[in-house]
């Protein structure tokens, strides 16, 4: 422990929730509170009721979240695919090419979601590659935004490799593919899953490239959030907030079981 | 298959520098030699220029009279144990030492028998279900042969194996792997090591390296009874160093005569005189030098006495003293002319110029302190 003294672990604590209530919690709090509510004009809700969720688990919004989940489990299983794909890519190329590679992939970053939408509604409207108007350029966009945390995570483990392990399987007469599939994959498992739950999560929130791009009939939660918050439904909007919140944390939760049972050492 | 490794002038270069020099040196089949060195003197580098994981910039390196200079590492037919293991870590023990028969498409009903006969080998067999993180460091390296053994190698490449070992296990492993030489006669093996102990326990010849180059290659006695350079001498077993001239009448340390034979040096030149500090008796004898003492060291079964002989430090081991000798007292030392060797100015001048004759008294100190191993 770093602090030794009660008095000053007390203080820390104090100043560990000074930062992490008004910052954290208090908003989430009052997303919750506020789904719960049918009136807030004094300092706390008031008219508690469930009547919030019961809308926000049915018809439309129940068929945004399914398109969320669709989408989000699409684009980050193909996330994860290019991602560790291209961070496998550059590793074995080495030196400046693999600086190249890694920055090339983590470039999506730079630049602005809203832009990424622009672009890739822009690039996919017009024939022989149309695909403005299908769920399609969703889950294309959300490929492209979330590749760049996939590519830097299995990159990031992959440093992290010890190489006498490749080198042992290959003096044992194990080819490359061999060494990649019995070897390097399993390795790199718990890496791969934690990449595949940041793709998840972050393609689960996205809006501003989502705002651009969404085709009717394929209308993601957040987006159905924004617009029942925008049509004054504050405490509907709430309620979806929070279904969104507990899916993404439900999937997430799921995939880190599944670490713990994946992680060898 | 007739095994055995050649190095044909092998030479390796990391940008400017160059870590193997003009490595020229043959392991027949069924040999076990050490390539003996200090860090950085390019030993593992030559080991993995036949494992394949570096590539020559110059030379050719054959297998069992196959160049393999041009193959990539899976095609080489070889078994490799590293000092940090590198098991599987989410494979068993058995599948680790399964993995080479399958990754080599070994018959599949063949395989549960060859990875038993290999556990056996190594005495490993009731391990066969566990997990790698749940073994000692002693049975993690066991494993590790077992799965190296399991391809039936020609040749066996074995880097550092016992330096992640506390002292105990590592002689215990020393025992099993001269056990598994007898058991296994017709395969080589390539042994990287630093530890002089090991290299004279388990090996047929050592190869010592210095600097990227091979210095001299002998059996375990004919390097540590007549080493011919003074890198040789320090290295392998630890020893005085003392810069002697060469007169037609005899050798002359300081102005000593001493009684040795001259070999191969011609009167007039400089040599150097090679004593080992166990040989060393205490009194009067042949060969008398007398000289204060230093520094008295007691370890149990002997005293390391460091004697000042005019400017040279000479290092003694002497069998336990019932009445070990005062700090600057004068003594007088000997030795039997036939366990001192005189090295040639000319091959000397090739070794180490931290041992080089004229330099501090550390250097003969720490030549003798590797005695111990």
């Amino acid at each position: 422990m770093l602090v030794h003294s009660r008095k000053g672990r007390w203080a820390l604590w104090a100043l560990f929730l000074a930062l992490f209530l008004p910052l954290f919690a208090l908003p989430l709090g009052v997303i919750l509170a506020a789904s719960f509510a049918t009136h807030w004009s004094g300092a706390l809700p008031s008219g508690p009721t469930t009547a919030n969720y019961q809308a926000a688990t049915r018809g439309s919004s129940l068929q945004a979240l399914g398109t969320s989940l669709a989408t989000a489990l699409g684009a980050g299983l193909l996330a994860l695919l290019l991602g560790g794909w291209s961070a496998l890519a550059a590793h074995a190329l080495g030196g400046r090419r693999r600086r190249l590679m890694d920055a090339l992939f983590v470039l999506p970053l730079a630049v602005p979601s809203v832009v990424v939408g622009l672009a890739v509604l822009v690039a996919y409207s017009q024939p022989p590659l149309l695909l403005n108007g299908t769920p399609w350029i969703v889950v294309l966009a959300h490929t492209v935004l979330v590749t760049a945390f996939a590519h830097q995570s299995v990159t990031a483990a992959l440093g992290r490799l010890d190489p006498a392990y490749e080198q042992a399987a290959a003096s044992l007469g194990a080819r490359p593919w061999y060494v990649l599939l019995r070897v390097r994959l399993p390795l790199l498992l718990p890496a791969l899953n934690a990449a595949a739950g940041l793709c998840f999560a972050l393609s689960m929130g996205e809006l501003s490239a989502t705002m651009m791009l969404y085709p009717p009939g394929w209308v993601p939660l957040p987006v159905q959030i924004y617009t029942a918050t925008d049509r004054g439904a504050l405490f509907t909007g709430s309620a979806l907030a929070v279904v969104l919140m507990a899916t993404t944390l439900a999937v997430l939760l799921a995939l880190s079981r599944l670490r713990n049972r994946a992680s060898y050492r | 298959m007739s095994g055995g490794i050649r190095f044909e002038n092998v030479s390796v270069a990391y940008g400017a520098t160059t870590v193997l020099d003009r490595f020229d040196l043959g392991v027949e089949p069924g040999e076990v030699m050490a390539l003996l060195g200090p860090s950085g003197s390019g030993k593992t580098t030559a080991l993995r220029t036949v494992a394949g994981f570096v590539h020559p910039a110059a030379g050719r390196v054959r297998i069992g009279g196959r160049d393999v200079t041009g193959l990539p590492p899976y095609r080489r037919g070889i078994g490799m144990v590293v000092q940090q293991y590198a098991l599987f870590p989410h494979l068993r023990v058995e599948e680790n030492v399964a993995f080479g028969l399958r990754a080599r498409r070994a018959p599949r009903r063949e395989i549960p028998g060859r990875v038993a006969e290999a556990l056996e080998l190594t005495g490993m067999a009731a391990y066969a279900r566990r997990h790698p993180r749940e073994l000692s460091g002693g049975q993690q390296q066991r494993v590790a042969l077992a799965r190296a053994l399991a391809i039936r190698p020609e040749v066996l490449l074995l880097d550092e194996p016992l330096s992640a070992l506390d002292a105990r296990l590592r002689s215990g492993m020393l025992a099993e792997l001269a056990r598994l030489h007898r058991e296994l006669p017709k395969m080589s093996m390539l042994y990287v090591t630093h530890d002089q102990v090991e290299a004279l326990t388990l090996a047929d010849r050592i190869a010592v390296m210095d600097k990227a180059r091979l210095r001299e290659v002998g059996t375990p006695q004919e390097l540590y009874r007549r080493p011919r350079t003074e890198f040789t001498a320090s290295f392998v077993g630890g020893a005085n160093l003392l810069p002697v001239t060469v007169t037609e009448g005899g050798i002359l340390l300081g102005t000593t005569r001493l009684d040795v034979e001259r070999g191969e040096s011609a009167p007039g030149a400089g040599a150097t005189l090679c004593l080992r500090p166990h040989l060393i008796g205490l009194g009067e004898g042949p060969n008398s030098l007398a000289g204060t003492v230093r520094e008295v060291q007691w370890r149990g079964a002997t005293h390391r006495l460091h004697l000042d002989l005019g400017g040279r430090t000479l290092t003694a081991d002497l069998p336990e003293l019932r009445t070990p000798p005062a700090l600057g007292e004068r003594i007088t030392v000997h030795f039997a002319p036939g366990d001192a060797v005189l090295l040639p100015a000319g091959i000397g001048a090739d070794a180490n110029p931290r041992t080089a004759p004229g330099t501090s008294p550390q250097g003969a100190l720490t030549g003798a302190g590797r005695a111990d191993g």
